[in-house]
């Protein structure tokens, strides 16, 4: 994939961009597609989750310019969105863990 | 440009540190909205009100908003100011299509008889919706005194940093969507 060196670093080419959008638009197209179609709904949690984890991964990396850009970057943001993810994953366990020893 | 002892610029990297910090309110908003999912007691109830082709629509709205703003980075960043000008205008103008339809859908909720202490549903639902909607709003208010100032010939490749910031906070704008999308409209 080419590149080019901008005034605030190397950024994906407007190609790229274009394409990135495609796929954006096509990966919601199929999120609406799967949530209504009956044989899908087995599915549908883990399988929304992951097209919407995609499509958070392609808008840092090629917007955001994070694929491009000092790893520090990544390190300031990752850092907290994992503590982000661990403190509703806790919330979760300790919430409906609660219920289920109630019930 | 001032530059921190890494070498990098101080103002992108305590603009990241901001954006930490905003994962971690979203994050918290997310959460709750997540505790507290299916534990109305009373209705309007998720799947009776959230209308999924208009949601779409606003989601497609959005996305092309990220595209139009790496397009108007790209042109500031080339010196092309006739084309950074249109799409930094087309960025401001799809995030007021996406304000309007956020406004529209509050309006129609209210109306349907979803309040915001009405249930659980409805209290977690317009803080997390609505503080994301305050965030798209602060964006436009942004996007468009970018414009004024690429108008009045105050802008060029120079700002460039200035217009990539921007960018990042539109972006992280979008991506807070995208989870809102999947945790609240299609997980239902």
């Amino acid at each position: 994939m080419s590149e080019q060196v901008g005034a605030a670093g190397a950024h994906a080419t407007t190609g790229t961009y274009l394409r990135v959008a495609a796929i954006l638009v096509m990966i919601t197209l199929i999120e609406v597609g799967v949530f209504y179609v009956p044989a899908f709904q087995t599915v549908l949690v883990p399988v929304l989750l992951v097209l919407s984890a995609v499509k958070f991964a392609l808008v840092v990396m090629f917007y955001m310019h994070l694929k491009f850009d000092n790893r520090f970057f990544a390190f300031l943001f990752g850092g907290p969105l994992i503590l982000a993810l661990a403190v509703a994953v806790s919330l979760l366990f300790i919430f409906y863990g609660a219920v289920r020893l109630r019930s | 440009m001032i530059k921190t002892s890494m070498g990098l610029d101080n103002r992108k990297m305590a603009f990241w540190a901001f954006i930490g910090s905003e994962c971690l309110l979203f994050g918290s908003l997310i959460s709750t909205y997540l505790v507290y999912k299916g534990r109305s007691l009373v209705g309007p109830y998720p799947h009776e009100i959230l209308n999924i082709p208009f949601t779409s629509f606003s989601t497609f709205d959005l996305l092309m908003s990220s595209l139009a703003m790496v397009l108007a980075l790209a042109a500031v960043q080339r010196g092309d100011m006739k084309q950074g000008k249109l799409w930094l205008l087309m960025t401001a103008l799809l995030g007021l299509v996406f304000l309007g339809g956020q406004f529209w859908e509050f309006s129609h909720f209210v109306h349907e008889g979803l309040g915001l202490t009405t249930n659980l549903f409805g209290s977690t639902f317009y803080v997390l919706t609505g503080t994301h909607g305050a965030h798209v709003t602060v964006g436009v208010i942004w996007l468009l005194t970018l414009w004024i100032q690429a108008l009045r010939g105050k802008l060029g490749p120079g700002n460039a940093l200035t217009v990539e910031i921007t960018g990042l906070y539109w972006h992280f704008v979008d991506v807070v969507w995208i989870v809102i999308f999947t945790v609240v409209y299609l997980i239902q």
